[in-house]
């Protein structure tokens, strides 16, 4: 057995010393059989891993789905007015295409970009790039790469976009659910309230306990606002129902999401809603045998039976638009918030479950919102303690909804708040 | 668990009837006359084959990289050229791997001395955040006529923030020989728990429309950058200097030297009179310290703010980086470039490849991996006598 | 009193996993061997588990990959400190960090894949019972498997002759081997054991709690599991009765915020580490306790001479 290090033991032929509490191994005579035993443990160790990783490439590559063109070589960074150069542009994804929410919708325009542009453009993502620091580093090796438009598809990238379009003046940028514009950077959002108060029509006619469960993400204006449409929704059609929420603090956590819906099913909930990315509230509804709703994608194949309807995102629209108007060089900056009527966003697979009267409303309504006689946001609308937010007929501002971080009546406890 | 190190209130010196036989206390410790190969810690017969065990487990780990991108179809030679030749390219490359290294390596100079002493603190993230929480606190009081002078007053409120939060393991390990890994462990997602509740809370941006983050910090809060138009900053030159400090600290002072009996041999120690109790609070105080001050940097540096996605996992990977710098300070900065580089790589990878984002996390497990296996491997071949 | 119950149940599922993984740190623990590799170990588990699911298989053969997946990685744990040396507590947190990242990277085609659909757990007639249906009888077989493995862990420990051989592993290898007893073989047993059941404890959580995977599924709970077999003085019945009240606090917070109640949400987030460290603290105070009940030659490398 091995020696001590140069410490302790005096000489080499020492023999063990039984008195001493731990015992000294006697000198070896031979090398050659540990040698042996030794190297096919460092082989048996060093070749499990080599093979568990050889595993892991394997099942990652029969694993991913798509998997993303890579860019052409990177020429110099002028070739953005060239009639025959295609137009570079890149996208910057705050989780991985694979959430089948948030980020998968986003991926999903740019891949309707690429089949409406076909030769025109060349695009590439980088996915689960943090909203931190290392966010500007990825920004600005695309700009080094030849791209002269980006797609930000995250809050959490906008002083490092602003840092960078600062630098760069002949790229554009294009930062979504933002509120900093530049001359060369612009912001996009969508009206995702307009779909949660479609899915809480819904979620108002199914429910049979009155109790609706949100799943919350992080306490931002969009997602109380959100929380107070969903409401809204349901109180149109059955004013009795009382909505409770819990929060993750994640947009993407599915353990604590399920985790979240349970204790809302628990608690009597038989209608579910989220504002966070994964289809984890969905599938805790198909479990419970409840109800519930996809969110930013489609995601019923998640939960066929509690799946009542997906309000999703679409932001092919507004993508092929920016790149149509990049080609054409009549791009401008500005902010931009589309809904329904521009088609960004729809409640679409909804369930053969749901009356059929119940789904002619969610019809007219969509129809209102296409033609501008429905708003979301009309009065008379109180808070929890009922005053009154906006007058009976009043309807609301871009400003006003920017500034929502109040529940309306019916939502249960506060939300976290602000200084 | 046992405790990671020698518990100054155990009383098994004065129990001689204890069932424990004295000598053995200590996880993995190198105790006479137990043989037993300490990672890091033992005195190999050569300077050379110190070093060669860490390039060993980088040669494995390329190999295994360039069978990993061959098996999904990328050509190996450009996928290596993309995680190691890529991020060294130009000045901006540089300034982007000392922007990264920075942290890397003055948390895991803190953890070198730490681990040497065999405290395994496991939560420098947290001591990360709670410096960068304390140097928020600073920084969000200057205003626009603020002097640049600030930024000192902020780099030692995150020397003193993470100081805080590692004297509170050091405490509950001290005061009810709690185990310092799980405690750490823990108070990283307290650090993280408290970060959200300032960020959503009391700290929260008035203008910022109610999302997460503070108020952008006022010019004067800048840490100084090295040049213009890079965003490497002063946090490199503080790192480089820190390191020959911890050398020196460890192998030419008298305190350095007892930390280091404590950790290697602690029944030695305290035969010598050597306080394992000095030592825990120097290993947590110093390694607290360290992180609290690379996350001052951080916040103060290239963010600019504080917001609930400061902590990226540094702390997790200065362990790493702290072993394969063999838990010797200039070891340390070397592989914190080797680290950085990693990092950065594996964002080219996936930006200019396609390949996963992931890569990075693969290669620095597979590197531990290697290097524990090489240095043990290593041990063996060699011995002790030879 | 319904929603009573039915919390009850969400934090024996939401235990369960803790209680597995602990469990299996246990056996680890109980002879001489500590496995910081948890986390890896689970999610490894939790990607093999959903990587069948997805490819066709039932739940119980995703269940059964989950834990030999566990065992592998713990194998190569175990060679690794058993016969190499390495130092067990680097080793094992390679073991983690490289768990995550290889399940990150492997797992990445995986996010979006759907597997079956679960039929209804618990036991047929008696889930219908008012009160005592969801309390005790809605579970999954890994649930009652897990209270089973509990039971009958404390036998193997406590009644049974190579429990007890084990334990003598881990408490003086040196006199266990002095009886003739393979201690580095047993050692190494244990360890293979450990990781199978880290390895289902994450398949759990793949295929049958969350029903998904995503990178960076575990989240965490390796870790607690450790923390659990500490303060619950390395026994199989506390063991599961600290999981239990471990799930409970974690279901709690959420309860909490769902009834309104105006504690801000990341304080109630605090709550599960807190309790962690205040447990921690409160069992490491008593050294003597510890002392008696830990086994004595935890975390220390053995190697036997002729």
């Amino acid at each position: 057995m091995q020696r001590m290090p140069q410490m302790m033991l005096p000489k080499p032929a020492q023999p063990s010393k039984p008195a001493q509490p731990r015992t000294t191994a006697p000198p070896r005579t031979t090398t050659r059989p540990r040698w042996k035993a030794l190297s096919v443990a460092t082989r048996a160790v060093v070749g499990g891993t080599v093979a568990l990783t050889l595993l892991g490439g394997a099942v990652a590559r029969t694993s991913r789905a798509a998997e993303p063109k890579p860019p052409a070589a990177p020429p110099s960074g002028a070739a953005a007015f060239g009639k025959t150069a295609p137009l570079k542009i890149a996208f910057a994804y705050v989780g991985p295409v694979g959430d089948a929410g948030w980020t998968y919708a986003h991926d999903k325009a740019r891949r309707a970009v690429e089949a409406e542009y076909g030769a025109k453009v060349v695009t590439s993502f980088v996915e689960n790039v943090p909203e931190a620091a290392d966010a500007e580093r990825v920004i600005r090796d695309m700009v080094s790469q030849g791209n002269t438009l980006i797609f930000g598809t995250t809050f959490g990238y906008m002083t490092p976009m602003m840092k960078v379009a600062k630098d760069m003046k002949d790229v554009k940028f294009e930062h979504a659910t933002g509120y900093k514009t530049a001359a060369n950077l612009r912001t996009y959002d969508a009206r995702t309230y307009e779909g949660a108060y479609l899915a809480g029509v819904i979620a108002g006619g199914m429910t049979k306990s009155n109790i609706l469960g949100v799943v919350g993400s992080i306490p931002i204006p969009e997602v109380i606002r959100n929380i107070d449409s969903f409401t809204l929704g349901a109180q149109s059609v059955n004013p009795k129902i009382q909505t409770r929420v819990v929060w993750v603090n994640k947009w993407f956590d599915p353990p604590k999401e399920s985790e979240g819906a349970q204790a809302l099913l628990n608690d009597g909930a038989d209608v579910l809603m989220q504002n966070t990315d994964s289809s984890a509230v969905l599938q805790a509804a198909e479990k419970a045998g409840k109800f519930g709703f996809g969110w930013d994608s489609d995601m019923k194949k998640f939960g066929p039976n509690a799946h009542l309807g997906s309000a999703i995102i679409d932001w092919a629209p507004y993508y092929k638009k920016a790149v149509g108007e990049a080609l054409a060089g009549t791009w401008k900056t500005g902010q931009t918030w589309w809904g329904l009527k521009e088609g960004a966003i729809d409640l679409v697979s909804i369930s053969s479950k749901v009356p059929e009267a119940l789904k002619q409303k969610v019809e007219t309504i969509k129809k209102g919102l296409r033609d501008g006689t429905f708003a979301v946001w009309k009065g008379p609308i109180v808070d929890q303690a009922g005053k009154e937010l906006l007058k009976p007929g009043q309807v609301a501002d871009d400003k006003f909804l920017h500034g929502i971080n109040f529940y309306v009546k019916g939502v249960t406890g506060k939300p976290p708040k602000g200084p | 668990m046992p405790s990671g190190g020698v518990s100054p209130t155990s009383s098994q010196d004065a129990d001689p009837a204890s069932p424990r036989p004295a000598s053995v206390s200590m996880p993995g410790v190198v105790l006479l006359p137990v043989p037993e190969p300490r990672l890091g810690l033992q005195p190999l017969r050569s300077a050379v084959l110190a070093v060669a065990s860490p390039l060993a487990a980088l040669a494995i780990t390329v190999v295994v990289g360039a069978v990993l991108f061959t098996a999904m179809g990328k050509s190996a030679g450009t996928g290596l050229a993309m995680f190691f030749v890529e991020p060294l390219r130009g000045a901006r490359g540089l300034s982007e791997l000392a922007v990264k290294a920075t942290p890397l390596a003055l948390i895991a100079l803190g953890l070198s001395v730490s681990f040497r002493a065999n405290i395994w603190n496991i939560g420098a993230e947290g001591q990360f955040i709670a410096g960068a929480i304390a140097a928020t606190a600073v920084a969000m009081r200057a205003g626009p006529e603020t002097s640049h002078a600030v930024v000192v007053p902020i780099v030692l409120a995150g020397l003193g923030g993470g100081m805080a939060w590692g004297a509170l393991t050091a405490w509950l390990r001290d005061r009810f020989n709690a185990s310092e890994i799980l405690v750490s462990l823990m108070l990283v997602y307290v650090a993280e728990m408290l970060l959200g509740y300032l960020t959503y809370g009391p700290w929260k941006d008035p203008e910022g429309f109610n999302f997460p983050q503070t108020a952008t910090f006022a010019e004067a809060t800048e840490i100084p950058k090295l040049a213009a138009g890079h965003r490497a900053n002063v946090g490199l030159l503080i790192a480089l200097a820190a390191a020959p400090v911890g050398w020196l600290f460890l192998s030419r002072t008298y305190a350095g030297f007892q930390l280091v009996v404590c950790g290697a041999a602690p029944s030695a120690a305290r035969f010598a009179g050597f306080s394992a109790r000095r030592g825990l609070w120097t290993a947590l105080l110093v390694s607290g310290g360290l992180a609290g001050l690379a996350g001052a940097l951080e916040v103060a540096g290239p963010l600019g703010q504080l917001t609930p996605h400061l902590p990226v996992g540094y702390g997790f990977a200065a362990i790493i980086v702290a072993f394969v710098g063999r838990l010797h300070p200039l070891g340390v900065l070397l592989s914190s470039v080797l680290m950085s580089v990693f990092y950065i790589g594996g964002e080219l990878a996936q930006s200019r490849m396609g390949l996963p984002s992931a890569l990075t996390g693969v290669f620095q497990g597979l590197l531990l991996f290697a290097l524990l296996g090489s240095d043990a491997w290593v041990a063996r071949v060699r011995g002790p006598n030879r | 009193m319904e929603s009573l119950a039915l919390m009850l149940s969400s934090s024996v599922n939401a235990g369960t996993i803790l209680a597995l993984a602990a469990l299996g740190l246990l056996i680890n623990e109980r002879a001489g061997v500590i496995n910081l590799g948890a986390e890896g170990m689970m999610l490894i588990g939790a990607l093999a588990a959903y990587a069948t699911a997805a490819h066709g298989h039932g739940v119980t053969t995703a269940l059964l990959a989950g834990a030999v997946a566990g065992a592998a990685a713990a194998a190569i744990f175990g060679v690794g400190v058993i016969w190499l040396g390495t130092n067990q507590y680097a080793t094992g947190l390679a073991l983690s960090l490289f768990g995550g990242g290889f399940t990150a990277f492997a797992g990445t085609g995986y996010t979006d894949r759907q597997i079956a659909e679960l039929a209804r757990p618990g036991i047929p007639l008696l889930r219908e019972l008012p009160l005592l249906g969801p309390a005790l009888f809605r579970y999954h077989p890994v649930v009652y498997f897990a209270a089973g493995l509990t039971v009958g862990l404390g036998w193997f420990f406590f009644r049974s002759r190579a429990g007890l051989v084990v334990r003598a592993a881990g408490e003086s290898p040196e006199s266990a081997h002095a009886l003739g007893h393979p201690v580095r073989r047993i050692r190494f047993y244990a360890v293979v054991a450990g990781g199978a059941l880290c390895g289902l404890a994450g398949a759990y959580v793949s295929v049958v709690y969350a029903h998904l995977w995503v990178e960076g599924l575990i989240a965490g709970k390796g870790w607690i599991a450790l923390a659990l077999t500490t303060f619950a003085t390395w026994r199989p019945g506390r063991v599961l009765l600290g999981s239990y009240l471990f799930g409970g606090v974690t279901m709690l917070q959420f309860h909490l915020q769902g009834r309104g109640v105006e504690v801000e949400s990341h304080l109630l987030g605090m709550s599960p580490y807190l309790a962690t460290i205040a447990v921690l603290v409160l069992i490491s105070r008593n050294q003597a306790w510890i002392r008696v009940n830990m086994p004595v030659s935890l975390g220390k490398p053995f190697h036997p001479h002729h």
